[in-house]
């Protein structure tokens, strides 16, 4: 590929913006899962998190989460300023662990679900919703 | 890309299925020129089940001709896999000669020559022939609209799409999904599905109040066929109220739900269903990836991205079917359904050649029936054209640079903005162009062409926005449509590269100055999904430019730069 200094800028350029502002949020989303989970590693499986590919409306974007044999489940909005979406806690005579809501984002991002399991274990899971102008339909 | 004989191998090692497609027949006799409506219906039934495909039909009642793409780029995985093959390639892969009939029907090339030559294509008159035809070998066969069939004429918009559900109730469908047909406004939507005499379904139809399913529209509906339990699944356009104007049909959600497909499917499996279809109008790079992610689907019939494929594309033990647009084409698929499962399957896409079959009488009538009324607006010729006027593509094509023509002259404008539609059929030079055929590129319950100022910066952010639901990796993240067609306005595009770094270059074509992101400029458009857009309908601005040129001559677009492909 041969770059041009036009090109070498303009990806330079492009480079940036995309970095900077999901930089800032993505750091207030780890700040904000490590207050959540005191900094402990979470694993993978036993959550599931079922959002919109695309949402179709940002303000309010339908979710569910699913986490049998969690006492609280988490959502984070990755991109958002405040990225603390929702907590949900469970009792011990709670029927099921899961949990659908409503959550308004800010453009494109992941969505970060975590549960605090029983034993104080960690399991997280996450899905990239798209913020779209929209446009042609085929 | 896997070749036509690795398709078969891989469909006989995979699975216990073995298939075979009637497509190689008719190259064959094609090739010979010597096409009779007895060749291109000719089948041998097979099996116990046959399903017939019909889908995005856009409201042609008439036969018509439609350019197919030259551009249609795969990305991520699917890159260069069908249907993001075309031309030589295409022709290539599955064994067609050039300048054949099925050359004319499935690719782009020499297409003025070949048209003049093979004549136009669809016509619902015509599709009723076949469809009799097949009826005729097995009369319990099962009819699929995949859906678009109210939309996209001058008749479909003045009776609010009465005369395709009149036309195609003659047609006696079994069941149909949706898309375009919710622009008509969810009221009327559901005035007309109240009295359809077929089911209505969308497993994906949700109340948007309670996200739960929309008591409007079934899921699924069982048949009876040949003694076999079929469960036929919708599936409507997933992206409805992003690429559509949701205000006109608030109540109703959509999206893709692969949880839920996969509940509808256990659930109908667990009722004895003993052939699961599904009629989608995903496009097909979304149900090439729903059905490797649904387990127990047998047949996609699958619809929304316009493409014509000869055979059927396996992904695990399902086939998925692809049936063009238009009216242009119909595919057959005979089934062998055993002992719970499908044992094989026997295809065939069937071209309309217009001059070929004959048309089914009653339907004719019935079509000029619903034209009557309007047939003196309609056929009043606004102009002639000396080139080939067509849309279908990634980028733009003539009809597409006429329009932005159309918007820039009589709208004043720097910049001017075009859906990136793929329905629109085409026209050949010489043709002359009358008021149907600048409906039929441009007819839409939100056709008011907008004039308004936007930032450099913005109309770059709008383009990024577009691209990504075209050349996202991930085909669930995809519209299906294709790249936003710009007037007066030069750009390239890597689609290799993520959002926000696929479009440069922006050149504002009048000055051959770089765009300037803090600059506004005046940009005219139409199809805004915004309510209380306003402006003239865009067909009003069309006519009045095409009017003035007489002649209407379109240079080959030289302004969009594609790296990456």
């Amino acid at each position: 590929m041969n770059l041009t200094r036009r090109d070498a800028m303009a990806l330079g350029l492009g480079a940036t913006a995309a970095a900077l502002l999901p930089f800032r949020a993505v750091a207030a989303a780890d700040d904000a899962i490590a207050a959540f989970t005191g900094g402990a590693e979470a694993g993978e499986g036993g959550i599931t998190l079922t959002a919109p590919e695309i949402a179709e409306n940002g303000n309010t974007v339908p979710i569910t989460v699913d986490a049998p044999g969690a006492e609280t489940i988490a959502v984070f909005a990755t991109g958002n300023p405040t990225p603390e979406v929702a907590a949900f806690t469970f009792g011990p005579l709670a029927g099921s662990q899961m949990a659908s809501t409503r959550i308004r984002l800010a453009g494109t991002q992941d969505v970060v679900a975590i549960a605090k399991m029983a034993d104080g274990s960690f399991v997280k899971t996450s899905a990239t919703v798209k913020v779209t102008i929209g446009g042609c339909g085929g | 890309m896997i070749s036509r004989r690795d398709f078969l191998q891989v469909s006989m090692a995979a699975s216990a299925l073995y298939g075979a497609s009637g497509f190689g027949n008719w190259a064959r006799l094609a090739a010979q020129q010597s096409l009779t409506q007895d060749q291109l219906l000719e089948f041998d039934t097979f099996g116990n089940v046959s399903l017939i495909h019909v889908t995005d039909i856009h409201a042609q009642l008439k036969p018509i001709y439609f350019r197919e793409p030259e551009i249609n780029l795969g990305v991520g995985e699917n890159k260069g896999s069908v249907p993001h093959v075309t031309g030589a390639d295409f022709r290539k892969l599955y064994g067609i000669e050039d300048n054949s009939p099925s050359a004319y029907a499935l690719t782009y090339n020499d297409f003025s020559a070949l048209g003049k030559a093979y004549g136009k294509v669809g016509g619902l008159d015509r599709v009723a022939t076949v469809i009799n035809s097949i009826r005729a070998a097995r009369p319990d066969a099962l009819l699929l609209d995949g859906g678009d069939t109210w939309h996209g004429s001058y008749t479909c918009y003045h009776t609010e799409g009465q005369d395709m559900v009149n036309v195609m109730n003659a047609l006696k469908p079994d069941a149909m999904t949706f898309h375009w047909e919710f622009t008509l406004g969810s009221e009327r939507v559901r005035e007309v599905v109240a009295d359809l005499p077929f089911a209505a379904l969308g497993a994906n139809i949700f109340d948007a109040e309670w996200d739960e399913p929309a008591e409007d529209f079934e899921p699924y509906k069982f048949f009876e066929r040949g003694g076999v339990k079929i469960a036929v699944i919708g599936q409507a356009f997933p992206y409805m109220p992003i690429a559509n104007p949701g205000w006109m049909f608030p109540e109703y959600s959509f999206g893709i739900r692969t949880e839920r497909m996969q509940e509808v499917v256990d659930e109908v499996r667990g009722m004895g269903a003993e052939l699961v279809v599904l009629l989608s109008h995903n496009g097909f790079d979304v149900d090439k990836k729903m059905a490797s992610l649904v387990k127990g689907i047998d047949v996609v019939l699958s619809g929304h991205t316009h493409d014509a494929l000869p055979e059927p594309v396996l992904v695990g033990e399902t086939i998925i079917i692809a049936s063009g647009s238009n009216g242009k084409f119909i595919s057959r698929v005979d089934l062998d359904v055993r002992d719970g499962r499908m044992m094989g399957f026997r295809h065939k896409l069937i071209p309309i050649f217009s001059d070929v079959i004959e048309p089914d009488k009653a339907v004719s009538t019935l079509i000029d029936e619903q034209r009557a009324p309007y047939e003196d607006a309609m056929s009043e010729v606004i102009g002639e054209t000396d080139s080939v006027l067509y849309r279908r593509g990634n980028f733009n094509g003539t009809w597409d640079d006429l329009i932005c023509d159309a918007l820039l002259s009589e709208r004043e404008a720097d910049i001017a903005m075009s859906p990136g539609v793929r329905w629109g059929p085409s026209l050949l030079p010489g043709d002359k162009i009358t008021r149907e055929d600048i409906w039929n590129a441009t007819s839409m319950t939100y056709g008011k062409a907008y004039r308004s100022e936007m930032t450099g910066e913005f109309i770059h952010t709008i383009m990024e926005d577009v691209a990504d639901n075209i050349f996202n990796p991930d085909p669930y993240y995809q519209q299906g449509g294709d790249m936003v067609r710009m007037g007066g306005l030069g750009y390239r595009i890597d689609i290799t590269k993520p959002q926000g770094e696929r479009i440069s270059e922006l050149t504002l074509l009048k000055t051959g100055e770089q765009l300037d992101p803090a600059k506004n400029y005046v940009v005219a458009g139409w199809a805004s999904v915004n309510e209380g857009t306003e402006g003239p309908q865009i067909w009003d601005v069309v006519e009045s430019h095409i009017r003035k040129q007489g002649v209407v001559h379109v240079e080959p677009n030289t302004s969009v730069k594609v790296v990456g492909a």
